[in-house]
């Protein structure tokens, strides 16, 4: 089952490759990307059973980052097949610097993100530490095409920090895969490979000072990816200059495996009687992280930017959450749940917004409720999401963080996060909710400089249903979320929680 | 004190001319030519010392003491020097600090010397020499203090008190084939940075061209254009026997034949010697003068090789 | 052997501190590709019974990747940027040799510290992996050029590997190959992108690129 479900993608990534015709290319898109959702969801109903000798096996953690990262993905390459249709091939004008420029090849595009979701779905389901480590830089590998599909110099600007500070950061983190090693094997005879489930029922018994190195650097190595401060310095230029499609998977998917990878590793920590050690390095990069997107948020004039330092926000939230343990551990679960479908939904909708008024600035978007009904209300609804206004989910899971926080006594700590929130919270009021209301103006395609070229523009432009029913379905199932847990969704999510937090 | 560490030191003082001669030979060879005699330096000494010397008004007696406070440092440096396992007249812990400043004693009045003529030149030349010569100082000490803990660890239980190991003559009679044999890398590198002061302290090419005669670019040649006669021979006959104080140092280190017997011991080193010259004249003739911003990078680069010598054999 | 191994170490240090002092980048390119030559020897060298099929696969890859697939790839990128000097780096060379100096007395003083298992490999191991990891990391910084970059990226990787050679010797054969495989890709994708930064910018100065900032 495990092994279909990377097959898949793979395979269908390689014909993305080979084949010639795009209508039949981005069927092969669709059609992979449904079936392995639908594989996916297959696995709520019966678990997978281990896979060569337990390297691959799908626990809770990785089944709803695995969930995730699926319906993400459905719903990204619907927008795709859509947004490919608007793209046509040729040279293109710049509209913020006027330049000409044209797209990569489809077949590039559509090959890269098939193998994208492949390693994405490997990190998700392999327990030995070397295989997550190959796994996670192999995602870096395959999306740095898909940020540059977009031919000009800020892409590949942004593709170069991108390749080179999550490499150089994933490579510390091999580091620590091979501390963890050391760990393991020190005064012992034998051996046992890295598996999770070893790590775990060994315990007591590794080398704590190598232990501890090990998780510094796997928590540096894959924060980079994850995106936590101070090392998250390529996401926001990653995420503002890839198409909106890619933004989303990198938003939604990819940081999650990142998160995922450093939690395996506070399992390890905590099993082996460091737990504590690994909590208080979590909330540290938690508060730097929240501390820094909160200060970029506020007057930022890229929305783009504005949501990916959310997401360095967010994922902030993720590491205080595992950094405060108990409780809270649920809370980080369904955090995570809920920001990749809100994440994805928001820039879904901010490629909608890009396309029809081509400019990223906060200042000259206004007035998307008139001129885009549906993108406009899920703008809206997607920053009371985002935010953690009720009744979306976030609200619950940033309240069950909070709560935990309390009853354990944290007071300056739940003070902190609540004060930051809101900071947050502000700041995305004012940026986004500006530009939801107001006269639009918009510029006639291209660069316009002179006031006089921009028109105003009254009568609502005609919204494609792929361009606006997968970010609608997506803000659903968060709305849902909030209202509503089911109880197989609350089993999975306690039986990560406990894993996670012990 | 035995009879060949006493001749030793006066057969020095004979043969050392020839290892210019040597490289001037090589030079030629490579460049085609029939090049001067092996004895060219010898003739140029006669000829210098039968001839007065011109001193400029502006100059003091710092002028005039310099070219002889050098040679003598130089001669008295030979006394402490050992040719490979053959012990020098005098030894004693820590003579190679004495060595070290015997050198520095020569460049100090060389240099004192240049700036006494007031010259803008010979200034230019005399900054350089003490900058160069700053960052080849530590290559050679350290060096030095890497070969002696090689040897010390190989040391022949009779001699292998401490006493002997802080002093040139034991640090370079210990250095035998089993040193090599335990530690060749490390010595490797320690010849190599030894190599490379020999060049830099001799202002030999990558670093210095004795024929250039363009002031500009020119470090120890520019600092005796006043000297004349009797001083530049002295001059010239002082440098050749720093020459030959490096070159031993070196040349002990890659010749590591210790038989025990004094003169067998002595010729090796001084067939190492020849070789040196002759290297040192390949060197010459195939290499380009750095530009002078790149030299303290090879120093560098030599004080670092002492330096992991060091590191390395520490560490076992 | 254990002289041998030695040798190779001392060579290994050497290669890293003439990364950092030269200013031909075809040179450094000559220089890390001797550095993954002399690598890839290594897992022959060390362990216990060195020669069995592991060690021999995986010190030919090494040496077929590191030492002459990399070394091609990049120096393709060079040809086709046609930049040949990295000129003013933000740390002169000879202050990057002094850093290194530094850099490997620190590398000594953390490998003595460390509790290591008892290795049969040379106790220089450690801290040539350390001082290899921290000059590829000083490379990236202190460098321009984003081919240097790459090459910093390169020896941090080797050391990373030096490393795992010494003590993570029953990582399975599959993760090793998997992770090779992903540094090719790795410094594939790494020259495709530095031939297109070359196309667009005309320079491949990494810290001109500043056109995203906040």
């Amino acid at each position: 089952m495990l092994a279909v479900l990377i097959l898949i993608p793979v395979l269908a990534g390689a014909a993305g490759f080979l084949l010639r015709s795009n209508g039949i290319r981005r069927g092969v898109l669709l059609l992979a990307a449904a079936s392995h959702g639908g594989l996916t969801l297959s696995m709520w109903i019966r678990r997978p059973g281990p896979l060569f000798g337990g390297w691959l096996l799908l626990d809770a953690q990785g089944l709803l980052f695995l969930t995730v990262t699926s319906i993400l993905f459905l719903a990204t390459s619907l927008y795709a097949v859509g947004y490919l249709r608007q793209e046509v091939w040729g040279e293109r004008q710049d509209f913020e610097e006027g330049f000409l420029f044209s797209n990569a090849r489809e077949a590039v595009f559509t090959g890269c993100l098939l193998f994208f979701l492949a390693m994405m779905t490997l990190v998700t389901v392999s327990q030995h530490f070397g295989l997550l480590w190959v796994a996670v830089e192999a995602t870096t590998l395959a999306s740095a095409p898909l940020i540059y599909f977009h031919r000009h110099r800020r892409s590949l600007e942004a593709t170069w920090k991108y390749i080179l500070i999550c490499s150089v950061g994933i490579a510390l983190a091999l580091l620590g895969t091979f501390f963890l090693s050391v760990a393991c094997s020190l005064g012992r005879e034998g051996h046992t490979p890295m598996l999770l489930t070893n790590l775990i029922g060994e315990g007591r018994l590794v080398n704590l000072p190598w232990l501890k190195a090990a998780f510094l650097f796997l928590l540096v190595g894959y924060g980079t990816k994850m995106g936590l401060a101070p090392m998250h310095t390529w996401l926001p230029d990653a995420h503002s200059e890839a198409p909106s499609v890619i933004s989303a998977l990198l938003s939604g998917a990819l940081l999650n495996c990142a998160f995922l990878a450093v939690l395996r590793m506070q399992q390890v920590c905590a099993a082996a009687g460091e737990g504590p050690f690994g909590r208080k390095m979590l909330l540290l990069f938690g508060f730097a992280s929240m501390t820094v997107a909160a200060l970029f948020i506020v007057r930022q004039g890229d929305f783009k930017r504005m949501l990916a330092y959310s997401s360095v926000e967010h994922m902030g939230i993720l590491s205080l959450a595992v950094g405060i343990g108990g409780g809270a551990g649920f809370g980080a679960m369904l955090h995570a749940v809920n920001h990749s479908l809100t994440k994805g939904m928001l820039f879904l909708v901010a490629g909608n917004i890009l396309a029809a008024y081509k400019t990223k600035s906060t200042t000259e978007v206004q007035g998307v409720l008139r001129v885009l009904p549906i993108s406009g209300v899920l703008w809206v609804a997607g920053f009371l999401a985002i935010a953690g206004s009720p009744p979306f989910g976030l609200f619950l899971s940033e309240l069950i963080i909070l709560k935990t926080a309390m009853d354990q006594g944290h007071i300056w700590m739940a003070t902190g996060y609540l004060a930051l929130l809101s900071v947050v919270f502000i700041g995305l009021a004012t940026i986004m909710l500006r530009m939801a209301q107001g006269v639009p103006v918009l510029r006639p395609g291209g660069r316009a400089s002179a006031p006089e070229e921009l028109s105003t523009v009254e009568n609502p432009h005609v919204e494609s249903l792929l361009a606006v029913a997968p970010p609608l379905a997506l803000g659903a199932l968060v709305l849902i979320l909030g209202l509503y847990l089911p109880a197989g969704l609350q089993n999975v999510l306690e039986e990560a929680a406990r894993a996670i937090t012990g | 004190m035995n009879t060949p560490s006493l001749i030793l030191p006066f057969l020095a003082l004979i043969l050392s001319p020839l290892l210019v001669g040597i490289v001037n030979r090589t030079k030629a060879f490579f460049a085609g030519r029939t090049g001067q005699p092996l004895f060219q330096l010898y003739f140029d000494l006669a000829k210098l010392l039968r001839k007065g010397a011109v001193y400029s008004k502006t100059t003091s007696w710092i002028f005039r003491a310099g070219p002889v406070v050098q040679l003598a440092a130089a001669i008295t440096a030979l006394f402490v020097l050992p040719w490979g396992g053959a012990s020098a007249p005098f030894h004693f812990n820590g003579d190679l600090i004495l060595l070290a400043y015997l050198m520095g004693l020569m460049r100090f009045f060389t240099v004192l010397a240049a700036l006494d003529t007031g010259s803008a030149f010979e200034g230019m030349g005399a900054s350089r020499e003490v900058q160069f010569s700053a960052l080849a100082e530590p290559a050679l000490l350290v060096g030095l203090a890497a070969a002696a803990h090689a040897g010390h660890d190989h040391i022949a239980p009779p001699l292998g008190n401490f006493q002997g190991a802080l002093s040139l003559s034991g640090i370079y009679s210990s250095l035998s084939m089993d040193a090599w044999l335990s530690s060749g890398p490390a010595l490797l590198m320690v010849a190599g940075a030894l190599f490379v002061v020999f060049l830099a302290e001799n202002s030999r090419i990558p670093f210095d061209d004795p024929n250039t005669h363009l002031e500009l670019t020119m470090i120890h040649e520019v600092m005796i254009l006043d000297h004349g006669g009797p001083d530049l021979a002295m001059i010239l006959y002082g440098a050749s026997l720093k020459m030959w104080l490096l070159g031993s140092l070196t040349a002990g280190l890659i010749v590591p034949v210790r038989t025990g017997n004094a003169w067998l011991d002595a010729s090796a080193v001084f067939a190492g010697l020849c070789f040196l010259a002759l290297l040192t004249g390949v060197v010459e003739s195939t290499m380009a003068r750095l530009r002078l911003l790149r030299v303290p990078q090879l120093l560098v680069s030599a004080g670092f090789l002492s330096t992991l010598a060091l590191i390395l054999l520490l560490w076992r | 052997m254990r002289l041998l191994v030695d040798a190779l170490i001392v060579l290994l240090i050497l290669t890293n501190l003439r990364l950092v002092a030269s200013s031909h980048l075809a040179a450094c390119i000559y220089v890390v590709a001797l550095q993954g030559l002399v690598l890839g020897l290594l897992p022959l060298l060390v362990g216990t019974d060195p020669l069995t099929l592991r060690a021999c696969v995986l010190s030919g890859l090494t040496m077929v990747l590191k030492g002459i697939i990399f070394p091609w790839l990049l120096l393709r990128a060079l040809r086709a940027v046609q930049v040949r000097k990295e000129m003013e780096p933000l740390v002169g060379y000879t202050t990057s040799l002094l850093v290194g100096a530094v850099l490997l007395a620190l590398a000594m003083w953390f490998g003595r510290r460390l509790p290591l298992p008892v290795s049969e490999a040379s106790p220089l191991m450690v801290p040539l992996a350390l001082f290899t990891i921290m000059i590829g990391l000083f490379a990236i910084v202190s460098r321009r050029k984003a081919l240097t970059q790459v090459l910093g990226y390169l020896v941090m990787e080797n050391g990373i590997y030096a490393f795992g050679l010494t003590f993570a010797r029953e990582e399975p054969l599959l993760v090793e190959l998997g992770t090779l495989l992903d540094i090719f890709m790795a410094v594939f994708v790494m020259g495709i992108t530095i031939f297109h930064i070359s196309r667009e910018f005309d320079h491949i100065d990494t810290d001109r690129l500043s056109l995203l900032k906040d």
